[in-house]
């Protein structure tokens, strides 16, 4: 089928290879600041400047090939998990900011009820369950076991 | 004979109890936290590392060393049961053994990885012994132009192993070794892309680089718990709960030995080469298998092989990464990496010296990886009823868990929030790459090959003066380039890129 305009026949390629152009340029950029050096004294702008430029070739033949070769259905990317995705990724980002704060003690439970909305089931018992079991773990294995420098208790208690 | 004199030497220092101890405390803890996902031998020896000030070298490298054998066994049973590699050697154990536990076969899975590490344990074990000096003669012939050859020839290996396109595949290689130029430059000590383009904001974390750790979870870790969470209810990609058979049957035992004996071969070779270890092994190893088995291996789709020959030969190849280490003091990998800093602070010098120097310590260590190896299976074996019982937990359960796990790890890699942010990011990026069908085991490789393949191609350069030829004119670089090469024409051969396509095509 020709239209007038170039259709895309393969989504997910199309956008794989749109992502790695986009990354090449972006590092070839970044790379311009750094000293290319000559063939003889590679600078360390040297290596990552050949990457790039290969990444955005590379790039560029995946989107090219996702607009020339038929695929079947049209590979679509789908649906995005929107829900599980933003829960998952707001979950770990307050455990990052949380746990200074608030010590292990509080954070596990809160990283626990808030990662489970991001099932497709929430029962609170469980979940409350499953937060003091993982809690109590938590603290045996990775402070009294392990014996690794995580702060325990609010930063306002221990001081 | 040398070698029975030094072996002797070896036993007599690892069958005394406090190394008998500290070798079961180390495979203990080895195997815990390679079944805990993300929290990987690295993260735990550096953890460590502080903690064997007040023990003697012996038994603070036998503990360690324990920790690292000892993941390579744990690492598995997470790769098999719940399809996060505890290891990133165990990356590729995930493919057919996951399938395998899907089909509620995840016993023999099991046991083939345990017994197959064991037997490539042993082997190794005897490699170390027998072969380390001339060996090390080997490893002397590599120049810089070679080393960097052989990265390639190991990252090709990657991309003939990735499923789906093979343009994606090599896109991706390039695009870890691009995350890899996120550091500090070796050479001339500038910061490389620390610093946000127009807005002057600066993250001087980034300095030393993107932890490899933070990458796996990301990716592999919680890219996969938003895939399976997104996914329609039936679809989940939730281990099956019939496990039927914990015993591989005959016609397992068949398929997986002479997969066994393959594994360990390769993987006691590659572990050698700088660069190698267990990584590089369990990744050949499983294109070799997948080479070998042809069209008849259900490769993808739960093949014995797929388990047997890539768990044989990352056990082989930690064994014999010692090699590298000890007689050179140029660590192949992470966690050797960290054994020489765990030397340097007992006041050993790495290098050449050690074997003469330190015979007890050197010998000692070897001999108690056989009798760490023979701890693991005992340990493992009989235990594989727990870790199937593991199975019968729901996910709900499960991937909370496997989150605070997760989360708990980067923390601690550094102690700082920061790399649970860049953790948070590249959660993101792995469900991206879920989506467009972007492989990201050969991005990790090429993350982790970067520096290296960097710092090797610009010696390599400086000593031709310039002149790329050198690649090519050196016979040992030359050969491996040719073997590089030859292995894209193969894979591109329309008859193989069909039986190709055949097999991952369930993969997915």
């Amino acid at each position: 089928m020709r239209g007038t305009f170039v259709k895309i026949k393969s989504q997910r390629d199309f956008f794989s290879g749109l992502m790695f152009v986009v990354v090449g340029l972006a590092f070839a950029y970044g790379a311009t600041d750094y000293a290319m050096g000559s063939g003889a004294r590679p600078g360390p702008g040297y290596f990552p400047m050949i990457l790039s430029v290969i990444m955005a070739i590379l790039g560029a033949i995946v989107i090219f090939t996702s607009l020339t070769i038929e695929v079947e259905g049209g590979d679509p990317v789908g649906d995005i998990a929107w829900r599980p995705l933003l829960i998952i990724v707001l979950a770990i980002a307050l455990f990052g900011a949380l746990l200074p704060r608030l010590g292990l003690i509080i954070t596990v439970p809160i990283l626990i009820i808030v990662t489970s909305f991001a099932g497709k089931e929430f029962k609170w018992g469980g979940v409350l369950i499953a937060s003091v079991v993982l809690d109590v773990f938590s603290w045996l294995v990775f402070v009294k076991g392990l014996n690794l420098t995580i702060p325990m208790w609010p930063s306002f208690i221990a001081g | 004979m040398d070698l029975l004199n030094n072996l002797a030497l070896g036993f007599g220092v690892a069958f005394t109890l406090n190394n008998l101890m500290y070798a079961f405390f180390g495979c203990v803890l080895g195997t815990l936290i390679g079944v805990l996902p993300g929290l990987g031998p690295v993260a735990t020896i550096a953890m460590l590392l502080p903690s064997i000030y007040s023990l003697d070298a012996t038994p603070a490298l036998i503990m360690l060393a324990g920790i690292y054998y000892g993941a390579q066994y744990g690492g598995s049973t997470t790769a098999i049961l719940i399809n996060v590699p505890g290891e990133s050697s165990s990356v590729v154990t995930a493919i057919d053994g996951y399938q395998m536990a899907r089909q509620g076969r995840a016993g023999p899975a099991l046991a083939a990885a345990g017994l197959g590490s064991f037997f490539a344990g042993c082997v190794g074990t005897i490699i170390i012994a027998a072969f380390a000096p001339p060996l090390t003669e080997l490893a002397f012939k590599f120049g810089p132009a070679e080393y960097f050859s052989l990265m390639v020839l190991g990252l090709i290996g990657a991309v003939v192993l990735a499923s789906g396109s093979l343009l994606k595949a090599i896109s991706m290689i390039i695009l870890g070794l691009l995350l890899a130029q996120i550091n500090t430059d070796v050479i001339s000590g500038v910061p490389r892309y620390s610093e946000l383009p127009f807005t002057g904001i600066s993250f001087p974390e980034l300095t030393d680089g993107i932890g490899f750790v933070v990458i796996a979870m990301g990716l592999f870790g919680f890219g996969e718990i938003i895939a399976n969470l997104g996914m329609p209810e039936e679809h989940r990609e939730v281990f099956t709960k019939e496990v039927k058979g914990l015993w591989p049957t005959r016609k397992d035992f068949q398929e997986a030995w002479p997969a066994v004996l393959r594994g360990t071969a390769l993987g006691s070779i590659l572990g050698v080469l700088p660069g190698g270890g267990a990584l590089l092994a369990s990744f050949a190893a499983y294109t070799v298998e997948k080479k070998v088995a042809g069209p008849n291996g259900r490769f993808g789709k739960g093949d014995i092989r797929g388990v047997a020959g890539p768990e044989s030969a990352n056990n082989a190849g930690a064994q014999t990464s010692f090699i590298p280490m000890l007689t050179l003091g140029i660590p192949p990998n992470a966690v050797m990496a960290l054994m020489v800093g765990a030397m340097t602070i007992k006041g050993i010098q790495p290098g050449p010296q050690v074997m003469s120097s330190n015979p007890e310590l050197f010998w000692g260590l070897i001999a108690s990886m056989w009798v760490g190896n023979a701890m693991l299976v005992i340990l493992n074996l009989p235990m594989i009823g727990i870790w199937i019982k593991l199975l019968t937990v729901p996910y709900r359960f499960l991937f909370p868990a496997i989150t605070l796990f997760c989360c708990i790890g980067t923390y601690t890699l550094n102690n700082n929030n920061f790399d649970v942010y860049m953790t948070a990011i590249f959660a993101v990026v792995g469900y991206l790459f879920y989506k467009l069908k972007c492989e990201p085991a050969p991005l990790l490789l090429g993350f982790i090959l970067g520096p290296m393949m960097e710092e090797n191609l610009r010696r390599a350069l400086l000593l031709s003066r310039g002149d790329w030829s050198t690649f090519v004119t050196r016979p040992l670089s030359a050969g491996l380039l040719v073997a590089s090469a030859l292995m894209i024409i193969v894979v591109l051969l329309p008859s193989i890129k069909n039986k190709r396509e055949v097999a991952f095509q369930d993969a997915d």
